[in-house]
């Protein structure tokens, strides 16, 4: 056989094999891939809005989801934003409780986050995602003190940028979240 | 080439040829994940059931294989592995996955699997191929696991997740970043250098 020949054969029969076998393997992994992130999704809305028992859904763009929260009476107990935006380092994505208002938010969850261990990425820690609730939109932050006004969180020291990218995501969220209900 | 015993095979991953800390291969992964023992652990399991099995069937296969397209089939055969690992951890061990991030897609271009096809399976039997892929990849995970256990204890307090160190300890933070690995495998090299350089072998 013509080198040439055997080279083409034998790298595309390696390529048959291993495509065979990934999709087989993508097949059998797809629906537990699908649900982790069902799973991942529906207990970030349980603690952003207590009493959850059940939400729909709605795609505002690529990196937006609205989510609408409803209690196990069926009444609309606030909206939830599925949303994405840029840490300091890469994508912070976040889950965000919002009244049914859009006046108050009622808690946040970071879902996904790249930011510097232990300094950046205490933006997972209870003490600072636990400001959000309650707090009013659009909010703020202050530096290095306990905040006075019900808009403001405290920013995690020594990671402003970080605390400052949450709340920017969460003023966005907020604004598309807005402009979506009103439509 | 001297006949060598199998058992000669597997010994040399742990420390003589030791491909972090002797061939200093595969440092991106060992550097980056290496902050908590349980990523390092994880990651050496990858890393060793991606070798074991390229190894596998690169050693039952390499005969077919012209040589011209050696490369590109070991980097196919890998890149399967890598991708079956990935896939299993996303549905089995979504928290995992999710802290090794791109890190496990990127085994495929890990030398230390690459270079253990090119230089040791092309040109060996599939039992001691089999050998030099255990030895390896304990030799990897030996060190990655330490590494991960001491950067652990110094920035967090914590090994795998148990506080050993209590609330007096201000934890390091340069530790758990990109310099704390440095300086932690600089000195792991360090020591094991003067440890060989002093018993004129290791």
């Amino acid at each position: 056989m013509k080198l040439g020949v055997k080279m083409v054969l034998v790298l595309m029969s390696i390529a048959l094999v291993s495509g065979l076998l990934l999709s087989y393997t993508y097949e059998a992994t797809k629906n537990d891939i699908k649900r982790n992130k069902e799973i991942e999704k529906e207990e970030a809305i349980k603690v952003v809005i207590k009493g959850t028992e059940r939400f729909t859904e709605k795609q505002i763009d690529a990196k937006n989801y609205l989510l609408s929260a409803y209690n196990k009476d069926g009444k609309l107990i606030g909206y939830a934003m599925l949303t994405e935006g840029a840490g300091f380092q890469g994508p912070i994505k976040l889950m965000i409780g919002f009244d049914t208002t859009l006046s108050k938010i009622t808690g946040i969850e970071v879902l996904e986050n790249v930011e510097t261990p232990g300094l950046g990425n205490r933006i997972t820690e209870k003490w600072f995602k636990e400001q959000f609730r309650g707090r009013l939109t659009p909010i703020g932050y202050v530096k290095g003190k306990k905040p006075e006004d019900p808009h403001n969180i405290q920013a995690i020291s020594g990671a402003t940028i970080s605390s400052r990218s949450v709340v920017k995501i969460v003023n966005d969220a907020w604004k598309l979240a807005k402009k979506e209900i009103n439509k | 080439m001297k006949k060598r015993s199998l058992f000669y095979e597997f010994k040399k991953g742990l420390v003589a040829e030791n491909p972090v800390l002797i061939m200093l291969l595969g440092l991106c992964s060992t550097l980056a994940v290496s902050n908590k023992a349980i990523n390092s652990l994880s990651m050496a399991l990858a890393v060793f059931f991606v070798l074991f099995f390229s190894s596998l069937i690169i050693g039952l296969i390499k005969n077919i294989i012209p040589d011209q397209v050696r490369i590109p089939s070991f980097i196919l055969v890998i890149a399967t592995f890598v991708t079956l690992a990935d896939l299993f951890m996303k549905a089995k061990f979504p928290a995992i996955s999710k802290a090794l991030g791109p890190y496990i897609p990127l085994i495929v271009v890990n030398c230390i699997i690459l270079g253990r096809q090119e230089a040791f399976v092309s040109k060996n039997s599939l039992a001691a191929s089999l050998m030099d892929a255990i030895g390896m990849s304990l030799g990897y995970l030996w060190v990655i696991v330490l590494l991960g256990m001491v950067r652990e204890l110094l920035g967090f307090g914590t090994i795998f997740g148990v506080r050993v160190l209590g609330s007096w300890f201000k934890p390091w933070l340069v530790m758990v970043l990109p310099p704390g690995s440095f300086i932690t495998l600089g000195i792991f090299v360090g020591v094991l250098n003067w440890l060989r350089s002093k018993g004129g072998k290791a």
